[in-house]
């Protein structure tokens, strides 16, 4: 074992340990001074997780919150130096996480917070004009075989559980009565897109979630529109393109020629 | 080895503050006459966003450093090229006037541990630190400067000081220095050394630049006082008064103010970057020219 790696497993172990080869001035038990990497090792990771995961916190506590991020950051320390991106896969340790099995909807609101933060950090793109919009309006004949190119930081998220209203519920000040209203039963989707600089989060339902992840896998508006209605015989196109509009996620529309849809 | 490759025009004599977001709308309102912002680069290797929304404001109007945490020059395996690849592209969008990173590592078998970790000063260490520093300059086309780091610990395999070993960096590479002298203060302490010796052992001419920041207290097995680099307080008098003392040796230098935890309110970090400029200005105007010598 290199010396590194030695440093490195006693760092993320689970009983305080110390490697060897190491000294101190006066003598003293150099475990004791050891701590000092270990503990800023795992509180470094822990924070980089309650700082994408606010909601996740608040929902358990930040005493359970910490004891989950440590066991998940010990088992899966970060593959990369851009902190940005640590924890993709979090949301899933939580849902084996037997501990918070009592929470069904935990897992979902931690990884509906991973989506957010990174659409936070996306790619920037403008939003198409208005006078494209309009001119795509103006030639409904043409509107199935239309493709569109969506904001880098759209994120389309579908769970079981009432996620949005969750995360929803703890942007307010009143974060108890606002919870208490929310039937974490109920299943939600969410969209998430960042247009300026803020990150929104809208409720959807689920066939806009299918419409929207259909038209992101660049299928054309028929199409999507299609595979909507056949998920649920209510779904309404003018509202889901609405809101797209609205928030700015279609940066590009296409027609290729001669399209099939 | 990379002689005078030092970009022009470098950054200003003066006192500057690390770029937080928090701090992202205040600067852009209040246009405040500074010396410079330091960034931690691996925070804005991210595609798009605010972060680079408000750092390409703020460079507009602002002279720029930026200091690379997740390189592991010190570590065991080659440098990840990968992450050098970033790192150019950072560099070569922003145009810093300076680049700087630690002697440390932090990545071990492909897992990063998010902390500065120390490593011994012997013959193998130094042989593979300068060949990391070397790739740096290259990969980068630039000179980059090396911070000395605060340490807890020392290697029973260490056969040099950690002045020597420095030196000897700066020798082989050609790199410059990042003197942080919070750090000096926090392992003289740490390992009972004196601080003042510390700063004169080192090859005045290669410090490009100061880092100051606040240390937390604790206390070892032995009951001896250790402290911890928390970048989350105010600078303290003692490191203050070595800072003088390497004002007096260097003449005046980029200082930073470091501060990543218990942030406070952005004047309150730039009146502590004024008082470094209070005194290597005051510093220089007393100091005799054979201080240099």
């Amino acid at each position: 074992m290199s010396p590194h790696e030695a440093f490195a497993d006693s760092l993320l172990a689970v009983q305080p340990a110390c490697p060897p080869g190491l000294i101190t001035w006066n003598g003293s038990d150099p475990a004791r001074r050891f701590a000092v990497y270990r503990n800023n090792v795992m509180v470094s990771l822990i924070d980089a997780l309650a700082d994408t995961c606010p909601v996740t916190q608040t929902l358990v506590g930040e005493e359970f919150f910490r004891a989950v991020a440590a066991e998940y950051a010990r088992a899966n320390p970060p593959r990369s130096p851009v902190m940005a991106h640590y924890g993709a896969d979090f949301a899933g340790f939580i849902e084996e996480f037997a501990p918070a099995a009592g929470l069904p909807y935990l897992a979902d609101v931690a990884r509906l917070e991973m989506l957010r933060a990174e659409a936070y950090h996306a790619a920037d793109a403008e939003p198409v004009s208005p006078e494209a919009i309009a001119l795509l309006a103006a030639d409904p004949g043409r509107l199935p075989a239309a493709r569109f190119t969506l904001h880098p930081s759209l994120r389309i998220m579908e769970s079981r559980h009432a996620v949005v209203s969750l995360w929803a519920a703890h942007q307010g000040d009143d974060v108890y009565s606002a919870l208490a209203a929310v039937d974490t039963a109920l299943p939600e989707s969410a969209l998430l897109l960042r247009a300026g600089l803020d990150v929104e989060i809208y409720r959807i339902t689920a066939a806009t979630a299918t419409f929207i992840r259909h038209l992101q896998a660049g299928r054309g508006l028929g199409t999507a529109v299609d595979l909507a209605l056949a998920a649920d015989a209510a779904f309404d196109m003018t509202e889901a393109l609405g809101l797209l509009i609205r928030a700015g996620a279609i940066g590009g529309i296409t027609h290729p020629e001669g399209e099939q849809t | 080895m990379i002689g005078n490759a030092s970009p022009a025009p470098g950054l200003p004599a003066r006192g500057g503050v690390g770029l937080k977001p928090e701090h992202f709308r205040d600067i852009l309102a209040s246009a405040p006459d500074i010396g410079f912002f330091e960034i931690h680069a691996e925070n804005y290797m991210v595609d798009g966003g605010p972060f680079h929304h408000y750092l390409g404001r703020i460079r507009e109007n602002h002279c720029l450093s930026i200091h690379g945490v997740g390189l592991s020059i010190g570590g065991e395996s080659p440098l990840c090229e990968a992450h050098l690849d970033r790192l150019a592209r950072l560099l070569d969008r922003y145009q810093p006037e300076s680049f700087s990173e630690h002697l440390a590592w932090a990545s071990h078998g492909g897992a990063f541990l998010n902390d500065l970790l120390p490593v011994p000063y012997d013959a193998a260490t130094l042989a593979r630190v300068c060949a990391h520093v070397d790739r740096v300059q290259d990969r980068l086309g630039r000179r980059m400067l090396l911070e000395n780091p605060a340490t807890y610990l020392e290697f029973a395999a260490s056969t040099m000081a950690e002045t020597e070993f420095i030196a000897e960096v700066v020798k082989r590479t050609g790199c410059g220095l990042l003197l942080d002298v919070n750090n000096v203060y926090v392992a003289c302490v740490n390992h009972h050394r004196d601080p003042y010796a510390y700063i004169r052992a080192l090859p005045p001419a290669a410090i490009g630049q100061i880092h100051l920041a606040g240390f937390a207290r604790d206390t070892d097995a032995a009951g001896d006082p250790l402290l911890i680099d928390s970048h989350g307080a105010p600078v303290a008098q003692a490191v203050w008064d070595l800072y003088a003392y390497a004002m007096e040796r260097l003449g005046p230098t980029p200082t930073l103010i470091e501060r990543d935890n218990d942030i406070p309110a952005f004047p309150v970090l730039l009146a502590e970057a004024q008082r470094a400029e209070a005194i290597m200005n005051e510093v220089d105007a007393v100091r005799p020219q054979e201080a240099l010598a």
